[in-house]
């Protein structure tokens, strides 16, 4: 966590200084008749980012901040792997939603994780996968009439009958 | 006396059978919406307005009335239970309401925040009866300046809110500044901030963008790593004497956070563009800035879901004021009622009070309804809300990625916000490790386009000079407050280092 807290801080400052950079594509200064500039506040609010970071690399060279004195890992092996399993099933769920449509990615990841990662029984996860995704399409595109993403061509078939269903 | 006859007769109109059923069914609809990441009042009004023609004017605004008072009491129930704040009035409500359901008193914090749900908006409701043209007249002596002071106001009470570490929550607050920036400017119109030149930013970040980002996918991801996957599901009991002691101790532990709440709630939210959010926020702050034990907020507190929870419902009632008296919408629900009443052929105004006496009497009478329903129908349905907590994490977590997934979706239509909810989610774990407060961020995303164009319509005003914040009555004392806000944590800090190198060197 030592090295990760001055890491973050540099990555973090060096973030604030692209959003100066980007801010200054409009004008950052006062002109006359018109008010500040368009750029002028996130510019400055990026001013202060960045002077937030210098202050805390100072605490970290210091030694005054709790996490530059701290030898714990920024995450153990279990952490890693937490963040693997579960954050690349959400990459995974998302870049999904393209192909098999919002509910059909919402039932492949819930298979996965229930399954997979929850150990639940097949019963259980395949249930709550199917029953999840044709509950939500009946609130969201029959009650709220909002419309979620169909995936390709191939998924047309199944929507067109429950499109005819609640229209 | 001619009020109390007045409110009488609107209240007789709003029991008639009709208006009571579009009550009672709007109510519980708007608390299902409330609920539902994503989902709040805005979207329940605006997808039933189409119906309301079905009914008189009368009934119709009961109606809408009725949705946007039970969607104030749902969003507090998905940041208890779920721990991500359904709509930007219920972000404050995660930060006491979370740790006390995760404590196994998910009970408790539900019943309180529909208790304080309830005084925010019974006082309200007696406030707006009493003081409506009055209170009317004092919101438009608010310009930009005032506006701009009480936003600096609720900047500063981020400080308070934060960790230690002021220099990373005065980071998270202009992060978040800055994250509302993107997009287009809003007085030139020029494109600005388009990050790494990716067109998906032209259309700015929205706020639930961030929230579900950090509070749906970070926290969760957050909860999974820390608790090594063995999470313990809270499993109280419910029953209806427990309820009645819950409802006791949310009383005696949080009327002072009420009582901030209820009265500061109302004042913010009759101000035009103000609004429940930065009521609730500042009535948060404002709250734990005056307690005794300010280091016992954000551990389950009960003060700390009483006053967000208030303050947003007398917020929501104060924001029908200047749309009712002036014609002004406080917020984007009732800019929608605003535009029904347009329709059904409403002139909003100072002269609707004399030419609709019996459509405003009404309306009025409907709040008071409506809140008592609100209460009632949202006690009903906690054990429901309960029963979401009894399911094992592992069936909860996967759950909770969907919902924030697809309320991301329908509140913003658009894949590129849901890619970057994942960024912010997994940055928002990251950040977390290394001890940055996000909850300012959230906050800051939603007030920054408030803030700037009041700051640049003041420096207009005053040709760049800033005195203008502290020459005028009215937002010089609101500054003031806000610098003493600002630089207290400081000045403690200060006083403190002074102290330890004087006992260092006795």
């Amino acid at each position: 966590m030592r090295y990760g807290e001055i890491v973050t801080a540099g990555v973090l400052a060096l973030f604030s200084i692209y959003l100066m950079w980007k801010s200054a594509d409009l004008p950052i200064g006062y002109i006359e008749g018109k008010g500040p500039g368009g750029g002028a506040w996130p510019f400055w609010l990026s001013a202060i980012m960045l002077l937030s970071c210098i202050a805390v690399m100072i605490k970290w060279v210091r030694g005054t901040s709790p996490l530059s004195q701290s030898d714990e890992p920024f995450l153990d092996g279990h952490g890693w792997r937490m963040l693997g399993l579960v954050g690349g099933g959400l990459v995974g769920f998302v870049a999904l939603i393209a192909v098999i449509s919002m509910y059909g990615a919402i039932a492949v990841f819930l298979l996965y994780y229930l399954r997979f990662l929850g150990r639940h029984s097949w019963a259980l996860s395949i249930g709550l996968s199917i029953a999840t995704p044709i509950l939500f399409f009946f609130f969201f595109e029959g009650a709220m009439r909002i419309t979620m993403p169909t995936g390709l061509p191939f998924t047309d078939p199944v929507f067109d009958f429950l499109y005819e269903i609640i229209y | 006396m001619e009020i109390l006859s007045l409110l009488g007769s609107g209240m007789l109109l709003a029991v008639q059978p009709l208006n009571l059923l579009l009550i009672l069914l709007g109510v519980t609809v708007g608390l299902f919406i409330g609920a539902m990441p994503g989902l709040g009042s805005v979207n329940g009004v605006a997808i039933l307005l189409p119906i309301t023609f079905l009914v008189p004017p009368t009934g119709a605004i009961i109606f809408l009335a009725a949705i946007y008072y039970g969607a104030m009491y749902g969003g507090a129930i998905s940041s208890i239970t779920l721990g991500i704040p359904g709509a930007s009035t219920a972000v404050a409500t995660t930060f006491d309401g979370r740790p006390l359901a995760r404590q196994g008193r998910a009970s408790l914090a539900l019943v309180t925040a529909a208790l304080a749900s309830f005084v925010g908006g019974s006082v309200a409701n007696v406030i707006f009866t009493l003081f409506a043209p009055v209170l009317a007249s004092v919101a438009l002596s608010f310009g930009p300046p005032e506006i701009f002071a009480l936003m600096l106001l609720a900047f500063a009470t981020f400080v308070g809110l934060g960790g230690d570490d002021i220099a990373k929550t005065i980071f998270s607050i202009c992060f978040g500044l800055v994250l509302g920036a993107v997009g287009f400017d809003q007085i030139s119109g020029a494109p600005r901030l388009v990050l790494f030149d990716i067109t998906g930013f032209l259309q700015g970040i929205g706020f639930l963008v961030l929230a579900i980002g950090v509070y749906g996918i970070g926290e969760m991801l957050w909860t999974i790593e820390e608790s090594r996957g063995e999470v313990e599901s809270s499993n109280p009991k419910m029953t209806v004497r427990g309820m009645a002691s819950d409802a006791a101790e949310a009383t005696r532990k949080g009327w002072r956070g009420m009582t901030i709440g209820s009265l500061l709630g109302f004042f913010v939210g009759i101000l035009p563009a103000a609004g429940a959010t930065p009521a609730a926020l500042m009535s948060y702050g404002v709250a734990k800035m005056t307690s005794r034990n300010p280091e016992e907020f954000g551990q389950g507190k009960v003060d700390g879901i009483t006053a967000p929870e208030s303050a947003n419902n007398s917020a929501s009632t104060g924001s029908m004021l200047p749309m009712l008296t002036l014609g002004i919408p406080g917020s984007p629900t009732t800019a929608i009622l605003l535009g029904g009443m347009v329709m059904w052929g409403l002139t909003p105004g100072p002269r609707l009070f004399l030419d609709e006496p019996e459509f405003v009497w009404g309306l009025i009478g409907s709040f008071y309804i409506s809140n008592i329903a609100a209460l009632l129908i949202n006690l009903a349905f906690i054990p429901v809300f309960i029963w979401m907590l009894r399911m094992p994490f592992s069936i909860l977590a996967p759950m909770i990625f969907v919902l924030s997934i697809v309320g991301g979706y329908a509140a913003m239509n658009d894949m590129f916000d849901i890619w970057l909810i994942l960024i912010f989610g997994i940055g928002a774990f990251v950040l977390r490790r290394f001890d940055y407060p996000l909850a300012p961020a959230v906050l800051a995303i939603v007030l920054g386009p408030i803030a700037e164009p009041t700051l640049r319509q003041s420096l207009l005003l005053s040709s760049g000079d800033l005195s203008i914040f502290l020459t005028r009555p009215i937002a010089g004392t609101i500054t003031v407050v806000a610098l003493i806000l600002i630089f207290l944590p400081a000045l403690k800090l200060l006083r403190r280092g002074g102290s330890k190198r004087g006992d260092k060197a006795a």
